[in-house]
């Protein structure tokens, strides 16, 4: 009996479906918490000249009001992860930078009268101009939002792999092609939520909020508040609603009201409203890629050239510019192609600052890379597909080292493709095209194939270093993760690992790989994601982000769950006098394997652990549990040419869709939409599954109704959800999913990550087909009505769509 | 302040609350029935749906208040003697929920929306959960398992 | 996104709630409340008492009463969609009433909340005009074409209370709307009600306030097919733009929702 690869049915729903989940605002706060409102800069760009708090203090049930200026004198501004100028503190205390920026916190009895009293804070500003086109943030006369730097820029770093100059020289053909990937969010349903409380005693800090991770913003919290890491008490929740990479972006919350904490001599509780998460949470940052292909005329591409412009907003939050080397060593995709350049661009503007979202970086590069593809394939009068297939990676390559550095591990691109097309799906998208165009409307097909990267190597930012900065530096690589297993003297079995929740279901799927080990039923393992920093075993890649379950904490846990297993054998072979080898866990027992009837139950063979020690083997500890530390040895720093691995696991998906357009209205519809995965061995398929629609949707999102819009003055214009839109049941069309397993050879479990890539491939797919059903090159997403209209006005019927 | 005397799955509460106090905050602060969820403010995405006299509401769109009188249904009276209403056992066999933070107004919608059509099928379950955010399932899920209830309830 | 101090009343009858409202500072009534809270948890409204008539009996009713269909100004949206008597008579609007927000926010909302805040993207008031209804309140009567005035603003007078409106019974008609995504408001919506006086033609969603689209009126006059308006210019001066629709699109959306109206109410069981 194996339980990995079962559709096991969550250990987490029954709480949740019966209203006893517990998310951070459901747990109740000591007595005396105030409660906390925030007060925004109404302006993108602005002096601060003054804050009078009085009318507000004169508010009956207001504790205080602090600024700017109080926080500034306890804390010290966040540390980047590039050596610029650009500070922050978790107030702004002279000036404003972007529309939403946090400015004052008033903290009264409840929130009702905190928000009376916050209009009453009277906050003078002289507004600055702002900038808020990256591109005009690049002009040398736009505002300059930090005094410190020359201009908007961070950087600009250059790449070279191979020999691009000679292959561009040499090509038959170059195509190039300009795509700007839109400034979005995924906006999961709970908001950040903060409960902080300074202790006087030892000068320290105790947190609950529902922080995501890496914890690499552990340290940046710590140093801001100006105290060791031991000193900061992080807790997070048994439950979270939602994360998709914003809830990172609370850690500058957690500072404020840990400071708000300290100045008021009380707990303090803050809960971010949907005005507030919008407006200023965090998004994924805009960017524009010009991308150039190098090519043969029978569609190969030699070599490739990204120039990257990535729009930060305000400030650069450590750890950005995370979705711009996110990818890196992966920048050219599923795609044999030796000769790459990069040119990596930071801007900053007047928006809220962005940051890791659901696939970040992926995105970005694949609506760039794919279109590219299909551009290529345009300008030859070539079929895209056979594009695609004449450049994808052969299976033989595998472990394949890509131009920048990425390792492969495992993958059957070609055969991927081959199924995903079979038993008629392509015939069929192919014949409802024809079928639609003969009858004069608007149809097209798009494909998209995308490396879906699972766990981040967390040595993949300093790649934004010169070689010679981070020799200086001191090299950064790895992804440590964590897993403790404990048997309590009967037996029971209890987990606890670096990842917080997010409601993927990893208590599930934990407990599938522990109760596998140990032979036990799954329902018979509890396991706690609730972190405390304090207690937990914990390290700077902890966290619920970049895939990093499956190649990562899942496998933390299969080798702590190991130990266990390899301790108690030895355990039950001595009292069973047959050797540790013999031993086999199942059915809830502990029995030799050449005579079954000789066994212990589980709990009796833990039980000598605790009870017993003396009858335990020479030398082995009293006690059952164990932690184990998983690092894969593949995640080495960046190389002296700037190659990095940048991920452990590298999926492959293969997605292809049907779109019709109304050309009336303007409106896309997805006909057929079909994605084929290779995440290596699934460990459950139904949580799979589960990812994989969630990422879809919210892909299709991208594609066609998220925006973040700012006016030209920079205030935010998406700030609640009727002006942001988010799709419901009626917009999610159907979609057939497919699966291959290619395990991957460097994780013991053979699984690699899945859940953002249909983030990546989704855009992309979908802009393809428009851009086949409208015979246009320059497709602009969300792909709203009035731009396909936009765009069907420059291609008239009359051309013929591509 | 007002006297408000409410019936709260089954349960009648006489409460002293502050006029401008929201139904969601009555719930979940005063009585401490967390399961009814805040998630937009603005009336678009259903984590707070509970049911009114009967009826499907968006309980952070109603003062308190207002519902002096009533019958009020959250998520935490669907259940009855800790066995789950088909409803919810659905979500759970077709994997329709994963953060869990849209579940409770999802549920309580998809209850009232089978009081009103005994077998809806798949476009009318979408159209139904118009006011309904998920931002974890892509719906899918919630949509087959909304179905599997309609036959089991 | 919590609303300032205000105190509550409750009144029994009509006469009660006008004379709380004379003796308030800043009264405001509520009856669904669906779009009056949101805007009191932004604090874009901040009455200083809330008048709740949504309990007056008197004010929730459907009724047909010959060529007319009378709808207590307290009637939900759920309800207007689900009778059986508006679908017997108007099902068009029966099916406006359940294109409204979603199943939730139309258990709540009221039609004579819906066209006192005439907010300029609501469906309700193209229903009253292009079905040349009249409006009662506690004072008077007030054709549809008088009633709207402009953006959130209605010929009604402090303190007036709407208590139902009287429906036109059409020979027949039809609501399209081109609904925004996320909210369900209208950008825009059309409604064509053919009666035996005329075509009257109302566009919401599309300009500052709901109005009569007196050329698309007057060209179906002409002929009733939605080929006739092909060579029909709808102006986009007066339309708004904002994040979803520049003014050009709204004009090119009204025109299109306007045909497929006449497409549809051509072909309904009562053509």
């Amino acid at each position: 009996m194996t339980l990995l690869g079962r559709p096991i049915k969550r250990k987490e729903d029954f709480a949740l479906l019966t209203g006893r989940g517990r998310f951070t605002d459901d747990v109740p706060v000591a007595a005396g918490t105030l409660s906390a409102h925030v007060i925004r800069s109404p302006h993108a760009h602005g002096l601060i000249r003054k804050v009078d708090k009085s009318r507000a203090l004169a508010v009956p049930g207001v504790h205080c009001v602090i600024d700017g200026a109080d926080v500034r004198r306890i804390s010290d501004p966040f540390l980047l992860a590039v050596k610029e100028p650009v500070t922050q503190w978790a107030l702004a205390s002279d000036r404003v930078r972007y529309f939403g920026e946090p400015v004052a916190v008033v903290l009264a009895s409840d929130r009702y009268r905190a928000e009376d009293a916050a209009a009453l804070v009277d906050i003078e500003y002289e507004p600055l101009p702002a900038v808020i086109d990256p591109l005009q943030a690049l002009d040398a006369n736009a505002p300059r939002l930090h005094d410190g730097l020359s201009g908007n820029e961070i950087g600009p770093r250059n790449f070279v792999y191979g020999d691009p100059g000679r292959a561009f020289a040499q090509a038959g053909m170059i195509v190039k092609l300009t795509t700007s990937y839109p400034r979005n969010s995924f906006t999961p349903l709970e908001c950040f939520v903060v409960t902080a409380e300074y202790r006087p005693g030892d000068g320290s800090y105790d947190v609950l909020s529902n922080f995501q991770g890496p914890f690499s913003a552990h340290p940046v919290m710590a140093r801001s508040l100006r105290i060791p890491g031991n000193k900061l008490r992080l807790r997070t929740p048994a439950d979270s609603g939602g994360s998709f990479g914003i809830k990172l972006s609370v850690f500058p919350y957690i500072v404020l009201m840990a400071l708000a904490s300290r100045i008021a001599g009380k707990p303090v509780k803050w809960v971010e409203d949907r005005l507030e998460h919008l407006t200023a949470a965090s998004s994924g940052p805009n960017r524009i890629t010009i991308a150039e292909a190098a090519v043969n005329r029978d569609g190969r591409v030699l070599a490739l050239r990204l120039e990257q412009i990535e729009d930060y907003g305000a400030y650069l939050r450590a750890p950005m510019p995370g979705p711009l080397y996110r990818m890196h060593g992966a920048s050219t995709g599923a795609y044999d192609i030796p000769n790459l350049a990069i040119t990596n661009r930071i801007v900053l503007t007047n928006k809220a600052p962005a940051a890791l979202i659901r696939g970040f970086g992926g995105p970005q590069l694949y609506l760039a890379l794919e279109r590219l593809m299909q551009r290529i394939a345009e300008e030859l009068h070539l079929d895209p597909l056979d594009v695609i297939r004449r450049n994808l990676i052969p299976p033989k390559a595998f472990p394949y080292r890509a131009a920048a550095g990425a390792l492969y591990d495992s993958g059957d691109y070609r055969r991927a493709v081959d199924v995903a097309i079979a038993d008629g799906r392509l015939d069929e998208l192919q014949q409802r095209r024809d079928a639609a165009r003969a009858a004069g409307r608007r149809y097209g097909i798009g494909y998209a194939a995308v490396v879906e990267p699972g766990m981040s190597n967390m040595g993949y930012l300093s790649t934004l270093l010169t070689p010679a900065a981070r020799e200086r530096a001191g090299p950064k690589n790895g992804a440590v993760s964590m897993a403790t297993v404990n048997v309590d003297p009967l037996g029971a079995v209890s987990v606890t690992a670096d990842v917080p929740v997010q409601g993927q279901g990893h208590e599930t799927a934990i407990s599938q790989v522990v109760a596998e080990q140990l032979g036990l039923n799954p329902d018979d393992i509890s396991v706690h994601l609730e972190i405390d920093t304090a207690k937990d075993q914990w390290s700077i890649a902890s966290g619920n982000y970049s895939c990093r379950f499956t190649p990562g904490a899942a496998v933390a846990v299969h080798l702590a769950a190991r130990r266990v297993r390899d301790k108690l054998a030895r355990i039950a072979a001595k009292q069973l006098n047959v050797l540790a080898d013999d031993i086999e866990f199942a059915d809830g027992e502990v029995r030799s394997r050449s005579n079954p009837d000789n066994a212990l139950s589980f709990g009796r063979a833990a039980g000598t652990a605790h009870w017993s020690p003396g009858m335990l083997p020479d030398g082995m500890d009293a006690g059952l549990r164990e932690t184990a530390v998983w690092n894969p040895p593949e995640l080495e720093p960046p190389d002296d040419s700037d190659r990095i691995n940048t991920s452990l696991t590298y999926g492959f998906i293969f997605d292809m869709c049907g779109v019709e357009i109304d050309p009336v209205i303007g409106a896309v519809h997805v006909d057929r939409y079909y994605s084929m995965h290779d995440a290596g061995k699934l460990l459950n398929p139904m949580l799979a599954e589960g990812q994989i629609r969630g990422a879809f949707a919210q892909g299709l999102a991208a594609a066609l109704y998220e925006e973040f819009i700012y006016d030209q003055n920079g205030i935010f214009q998406s700030a609640n959800f009727a002006d942001y839109l988010v799709p419901t049941a009626c917009e999610i069309p159907p979609m057939t999913t497919m699966h291959m397993e290619t395990p991957s050879p460097f994780t013991p479990l053979g699984a690699k990550g899945l859940a953002e890539g249909n983030c990546m491939s989704v855009p992309a797919c979908i802009a393809n087909a428009i851009a086949d059903a409208l015979g246009s090159e320059d497709i602009r997403l969300p792909a709203t009505p009035p731009r396909i209209l936009e765009s069907i006005s420059r291609n008239p019927p009359g051309k013929e769509p591509g | 302040m007002s006297t408000i005397s409410v019936e709260v799955n089954g349960e009648r509460h006489t409460a002293e609350v502050e006029d401008r106090t929201l139904l969601v905050h009555f719930l979940r602060d005063h009585l401490r029935l967390t399961g009814t969820h805040i998630g937009c403010d603005t009336s678009q995405c259903g984590a707070c749906v509970v049911h009114l006299n009967g009826k499907a509401v968006k309980s952070c769109t109603m003062f308190a208040v207002q519902a002096d009188g009533d019958s009020i249904l959250t998520i935490e009276g669907l259940s009855r003697d800790g066995k789950l209403h088909p409803v919810q056992a659905a979500f759970q066999e077709h994997h329709g929920l994963q953060c869990g933070f849209c579940t409770p107004g999802m549920i309580m919608t998809a209850v009232d929306l089978l009081a009103r059509h005994a077998q809806p099928d798949e476009a009318l379950i979408r159209r139904e959960l118009e006011g309904n955010f998920c931002r974890c399932t892509g719906y899918l899920n919630i949509i087959k398992a909304i179905q599997a209830a309609s036959r089991a309830v | 996104m919590y609303p300032a101090s205000f105190r509550y009343l409750r009144p029994a009858t009509l006469g009660e709630a006008g004379q709380l409202f004379n003796s308030a500072s800043d009264a405001r009534y509520v009856a669904g409340g669906q779009s009056l809270i949101p805007a009191m948890k932004q604090r874009l409204a901040s009455p200083s008492e809330l008048i709740d008539i949504s309990r007056i009996p008197a004010l929730s009713f459907i009724r047909r009463d010959g060529d007319l269909l009378a709808i207590g100004a307290g009637t939900r949206h759920a309800d207007v969609a689900a009778s059986a008597e508006v679908e017997g008579a108007i099902p068009a609007l029966a099916t406006l009433a359940g294109l409204i927000g979603d199943p939730a926010v139309r258990h709540r909302g009221t039609l004579g909340g819906s066209i006192a805040n005439n907010d300029p993207a609501a469906d309700y008031p193209a229903a009253v005009l292009a079905l040349d209804a009249v409006v009662t309140t506690n004072r008077r009567n007030i054709p549809a074409d008088l009633f709207f005035t402009g953006m959130f603003e209605t010929a009604l007078e402090p303190g007036e209370i709407v208590t139902q409106v009287a429906f036109r019974l059409p020979r027949r008609a039809a609501y399209m709307k081109f609904p925004n995504p996320a909210s369900r408001y209208a950008m825009p919506g059309v409604f064509v009600a053919e009666h035996a006086h005329g075509i009257r033609v109302a566009v919401t969603g599309a300009a500052s306030c709901v109005y009569r689209a007196s050329e698309l009126e007057s060209a179906l006059a002409e002929r009733l097919m939605p080929e006739t308006l092909d060579t029909v210019t709808v102006a986009a001066e007066e339309f708004t733009s904002d994040l979803f629709a520049s003014a050009e699109y709204r004009a090119h959306l009204v025109k299109v929702m306007a045909q497929r109206a006449v497409t549809s109410m051509l072909s309904s069981r009562h053509g």
